[in-house]
């Protein structure tokens, strides 16, 4: 239970180890910062507890040099804060505001209480007769982008793959484009992560990741004359 | 001191305060009001508890019914987190961290006879009386009470059809809007109070630290609270006319309401946290027998920190589909707060240095606090990392990293208060003993409750779901909601000690000295209970700082804040005589 | 008695600030937020969203400026109550808090008119974003104004109450109340 880093599901996103790295970084520094307070402050409490006869030592600490004492942790701890942001802003651009070129494009759209999943289908053209609509199964191929376009009917949703290391609140009015890159193939959960009213909990779809070859099979089974122009279904 | 003081009590309580009703229920005495913000909302905490029961119990063993309650379906389970959060936060936090310490100590400990305005000071509690009922009824219309969270995030509150929650949730707001015009009141009161009723000699540089603090947080409220009573009428009038301001097929935006509420939300929970920082800041010096360790620095930091709050809230909203560019510099911001807190709680620390501890009721809880507040702050920087929390938000990781924020103020924070200043205020002595049992028993089953919910959270458990089962990659962490939930019924068990200590103390307790501990600010020079107007003839003079403990030149190891009569005599404390 | 123990505090009183303005001052700095966070709201949707002139182009703009300039001029006429108060001439102090109370009637009954044109005309609250800010913020504005008459009404009346301190007190909200439309008139008629 202490080794917070080890109850992370597993991770099957390219930038899914950014998000970990983040995280564990920041796991290292709090844990060491929880044993010095805490490791200082029991020491303290032994050492400086009641002792008849002793009489405590009249330091105010309103004097810089006194102050001194306290305010060169402080200056580290603001180091750390530095360094934390330096190692933060490459994974928040890379997750969401650098999404790789070549991005196959599916279209969600959440409402009470489902993710309605939209292919483009051969074409690679949203709205045309031989779009797919699927509910609640979102099948994309491994090792390769695929680019979401979320938006939704009614509340506020959230789009969370906990395997992917993906959320984004999905908010009616707008479209907001997500990106990732599976790497292992599987059935994942889809869970929708933002209080959406009675339906909330247990609202989610499955996550399929195909391998390639999966994925073609899967996307003849779906288009069956023009199977895999549907994969060219890119901007 | 007290002799003479109860020698006038009688003419200046009597024929004033003629009757029941002026002296215990339309009281204008800022004594009678904090008592009955602690009574108030005190009552809150045992329903607030109970809807904590609840949740747990459902979230533990989700397909049996609950004990007391009997099946939960998930729209039950949705109000009961809403209201569970609305009741914590405003209808406990703020009467009792704020609304009944700010009120009993303030005047006190400046050496005021009451506040400058007693009348709004009683229409300050009757509004929030008034509050609480219109929330209380929001349970018993058709349609239950709200149920869109504490957060009350449009489209899903603003439209009925969406929750099936028809007048709760208007009433809900309703009940927001009084509240907060009663902490304006009383945020003016408190702001106008120290700033000119400061008895002679007590320079702004020798307030005592909750004193400060208590003013810090008033200013984040007062400042805070405007832009989300707007938010709140125009929901209100979303819900009622048909308005749109969160509509986006009426051309509004979901996300206004957010900023409104998270611009307010940020800084309400400093307001939350920094009267409790201020009780322990009081609670430390006393009893360690040690000034406060940088006095001057702290009142800078903590007004850096409440300062940074209002530049912080977008935290909230990293996934939330505002513009991905303002995230880091929100994050940037956000992660250097805890470069005034780290200040705070290392000055915490250094009071105890070399010190002379005692580890009576008081001070126990208030090294809780200390201890459960700096985990509380080190999770919320994994949260305050904005790549971090796209896998953290909306997890379990953010309800335990905020509960124990929260409830290391309000619990360990508020609970020190009262075990310190609760002779002041009944002129009765609680039982050690329990005490610390109920210590103990409050900081295993706290633990025991909210630790866990950090695992699930990085395990990935969502927020406000009513069934955790439901989900594949949850079924194998389910033991840790059991665990959980066992904890919170020791939690909640082990108030049952507080309860009986109170009880017996005011039936039977010890009465209490004036100065039981022997602490060095203002209250402790007035009678236990002080009476009506505090002082006998003389507000006391103030001579000396907050923290005088231990100094080398003074015999006894403490020096009190207000020069001792003979002091007076030869002329002595400070320009005013 | 509740006044006997602020007296009491006030004679210990240390830094001789005066109690009611700050309290008073307090209150506008919330009530700067509320309007400010309106105000601000109301901005980032217009400069985002098509249209707005159109719509306000609906409203009277010649009432609007009749209105400000009633308020504008009754902000004086508190001032001259408030001179004359502490000149200690009641009449005068009567006249001018009747001339200020006036200015607020005035006001209200015009805004009145021009909502019953507007209404008239089918602009409901719910008709559009600028409809809802404008009303939202004209008749929040509107429930300050009449608080403002109410006060001014009581220091008119209740000659027992009234001190020139208090004249000044309701003068200090009243300015707010002025103010606060200096910013809706142009930013909802002209803009
Ligand atoms: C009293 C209440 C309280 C307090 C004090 C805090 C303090 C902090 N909070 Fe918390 N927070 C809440 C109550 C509180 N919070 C609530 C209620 C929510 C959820 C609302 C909702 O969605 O329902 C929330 C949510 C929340 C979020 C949003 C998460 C999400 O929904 O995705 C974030 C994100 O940044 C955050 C950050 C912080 C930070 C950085 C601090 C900092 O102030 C902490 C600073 C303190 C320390 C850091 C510890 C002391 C310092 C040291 C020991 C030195 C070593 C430190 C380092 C090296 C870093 N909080
Ligand atoms: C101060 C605020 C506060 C406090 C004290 C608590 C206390 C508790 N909370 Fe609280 N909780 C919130 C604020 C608080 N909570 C908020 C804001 C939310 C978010 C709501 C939302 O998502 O919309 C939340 C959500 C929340 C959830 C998440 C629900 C979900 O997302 O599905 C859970 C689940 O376990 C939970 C459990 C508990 C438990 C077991 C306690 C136990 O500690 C309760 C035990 C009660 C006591 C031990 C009484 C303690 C005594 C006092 C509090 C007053 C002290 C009295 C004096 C000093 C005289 N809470
Ligand atoms: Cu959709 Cu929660
Ligand atoms: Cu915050």
């Amino acid at each position: 239970m202490l080794n917070w880093l080890g109850w992370l599901p597993e991770n099957v996103s390219t930038f899914g180890a950014d998000i970990d790295g983040v995280i564990a970084m920041i796991w290292y520094l709090t844990v060491a910062w929880f044993f010095l307070t805490f490791g200082v402050g029991a020491a303290l409490l032994i050492r400086y507890r009641r002792r008849p006869g002793t009489r405590a030592s009249y330091v105010p600490g309103d004097t810089f040099r006194q102050a001194a004492w306290i305010l060169v942790p402080v200056a580290v701890v603001a180091v750390l804060d530095f360094w934390i942001d330096v190692r933060g802003a490459p994974a928040w651009a890379r997750v969401k505001l650098q999404p790789p070129p070549g991005a196959m494009v599916i279209q969600v759209t959440a409402k009470q209480f489902n993710w309605e999943v939209r292919y483009p289908g051969p074409d690679g053209a949203f709205g045309t007769p031989d779009d797919r609509v699927l509910l609640d199964e979102l099948h994309v191929p491994a090792g390769r982008p695929v680019r979401v376009e979320l938006s939704s009917r009614d509340v506020i949703h959230s789009f969370f793959s906990p395997h992917l290391r993906l959320k984004q609140d999905v908010v009616p009015g707008r479209t907001i484009p997500v990106w990732f890159e599976a790497t292992r193939p599987g059935e994942y959960e889809l869970p929708c992560a933002e209080l959406c009213g009675f339906g909330h909990s247990g609202m989610k779809g499955s996550l399929h990741v195909h391998d390639p070859a999966g994925f073609q099979r899967w996307v003849a089974g779906q288009w069956p004359p023009a199977g895999p122009a549907a994969t060219e279904g890119g901007r | 001191m007290s002799a003479s003081a109860s020698a006038v009590r009688e003419p200046s309580v009597h024929p004033a305060h003629a009757g029941f009703w002026s002296t215990y229920v339309f009281s204008t005495d800022h004594k009678t009001i904090g008592k009955q913000y602690l009574a108030l909302g005190a009552l809150w905490a045992v329903v607030g508890g109970l809807l904590a029961f609840v949740m747990r119990w459902q979230l533990a063993w989700p397909d049996t019914a609950v004990p007391g309650w009997g099946e939960i379906g998930p729209e039950t389970y949705n109000l009961v987190v809403t209201m569970h959060g609305t009741v914590m936060v405003f209808f406990v936090a703020m009467p009792i961290l704020l609304g009944a310490l700010g009120n009993f100590l303030i005047p006190l400990m400046i050496g005021a006879r009451d506040m400058i305005f007693p009348r709004l000071n009683m229409l300050s509690f009757w509004t929030f009386a008034l509050a609480s009922l219109v929330l209380l009824a929001s349970f018993f219309v058709p349609g239950g009470a709200a149920s869109a969270g504490w957060t009350g995030y449009p489209p899903l509150s603003a439209r009925p059809e969406y929750t099936g929650v028809e007048w709760g949730l208007n009433l809900w707001l309703v009940a927001q809007a009084l509240e907060f015009a009663a902490f304006l009141m009383g945020g003016v009161n408190y702001l106008t109070t120290v700033l000119t009723l400061r008895a002679p000699g007590m320079t702004l540089l020798r307030l005592p630290l909750l004193v400060w603090q208590q003013l810090t947080a008033a200013t984040l409220f007062l400042l805070s609270v405007g832009p989300l009573i707007a938010g709140a009428f125009m929901l209100l009038l979303d819900r009622l006319l048909g308005t749109g301001f969160f509509l986006p097929d009426r051309g509004g935006d979901p996300l206004l309401w957010q900023h409104l509420f998270w611009f307010f939300g940020h800084p309400e929970v400093y307001v939350i946290l920094l009267p409790a920082l201020g009780a322990v800041m009081e609670i430390l010096p006393v009893f360690s027998r040690k000034p406060i360790f940088g006095y001057r620095w702290i009142i800078g930091a903590t007004m850096v920190a409440g300062g940074l709050s209002f530049i912080v809230w977008a935290h909230h909203m990293f996934v939330s589909g505002m513009d991905p560019r303002l995230a880091m510099p929100f994050s940037i911001t956000t992660i250097l707060i805890s470069v005034p807190f780290a200040f705070l709680v290392f000055a915490m620390m250094a009071t105890l240095w070399r010190g002379s501890i005692r580890f009576e009721p008081p001070m126990v809880w208030a090294l809780g606090f200390l201890a459960m507040f700096v985990m509380g702050g080190l999770t919320g920087i994994f949260n305050g990392s904005a790549p971090a929390d796209i896998y953290i938000s909306d997890t379990y990781f953010v309800v335990a990293h905020f509960h124990y924020a929260l409830f290391s103020s309000l619990g360990f924070g508020g609970f020190a208060a009262i075990y310190f200043w609760f002779p002041k205020m009944f002129g009765r002595m609680l039982d050690p003993a329990l005490g610390h049992l109920h210590f103990w028993l409050t900081l295993v089953g706290f633990n025991v409750t909210f630790f866990p919910l950090h695992n699930i959270g990085l395990a990935g458990m969502m927020r406000r779901i009513a069934n955790p089962l439901q989900y594949e990659f949850l079924a194998p962490h389910q033991w840790l909601n059991e665990l959980a939930t066992v904890g919170a019924m020791i939690l909640l068990g082990g108030q049952a000690l507080f309860v009986l200590n109170v009880v017996r103390s005011l039936r039977a307790g010890p009465r209490a000295p004036a100065n039981p501990w022997q602490a060095a600010t203002l209250e402790w020079t007035a009678p236990s209970p002080p009476p009506h107007l505090n002082w006998g003839p003389a507000v006391p003079v103030v001579s000396e700082g907050p923290y005088e403990y231990s100094r080398p030149d003074a015999a006894e190891d403490w020096l009190p804040q207000a020069a001792s009569p003979a002091a007076r005599a030869r002329g002595e404390g400070g320009p005013w005589r | 008695m509740a006044m006997r123990a602020g007296a009491h505090g006030v004679a210990g009183a240390t830094a001789g600030l005066e109690a009611g303005k700050l309290g008073i001052w307090w209150f506008l700095a919330s009530e700067i937020m509320l309007f400010g966070g309106l105000i601000a709201s109301y901005v980032v949707f217009r400069l985002g969203g098509e249209g707005w002139a159109a719509e306000a182009a609906h409203l009277n703009t010649t009432i609007g400026i009749v209105n400000t300039l009633i308020l504008l001029s009754s902000s004086l006429t508190v001032v001259q109550a408030f001179a004359a108060a502490e000149r200690g001439e009641t009449r005068a102090t009567t006249v001018f808090l009747g001339l200020t109370v006036l200015g607020g009637l005035l006001f209200l009954g015009l805004k009145a008119v021009e909502y019953a044109g507007e209404l008239g005309h089918g602009f409901t609250p719910a008709s559009g974003l600028f409809w809802s800010f404008y009303y939202l913020m004209t008749g929040l504005h509107a429930l300050h104004v009449l608080t403002g008459v109410v006060i001014n009404l009581i220091l008119l009346a209740g000659r027992r109450w009234r001190t020139p301190h208090r004249v000044e007190l309701g003068g200090l909200y009243w300015h707010f109340v002025d103010v606060v439309w200096v910013f809706l008139f142009p930013l909802l008629y002209l803009a």
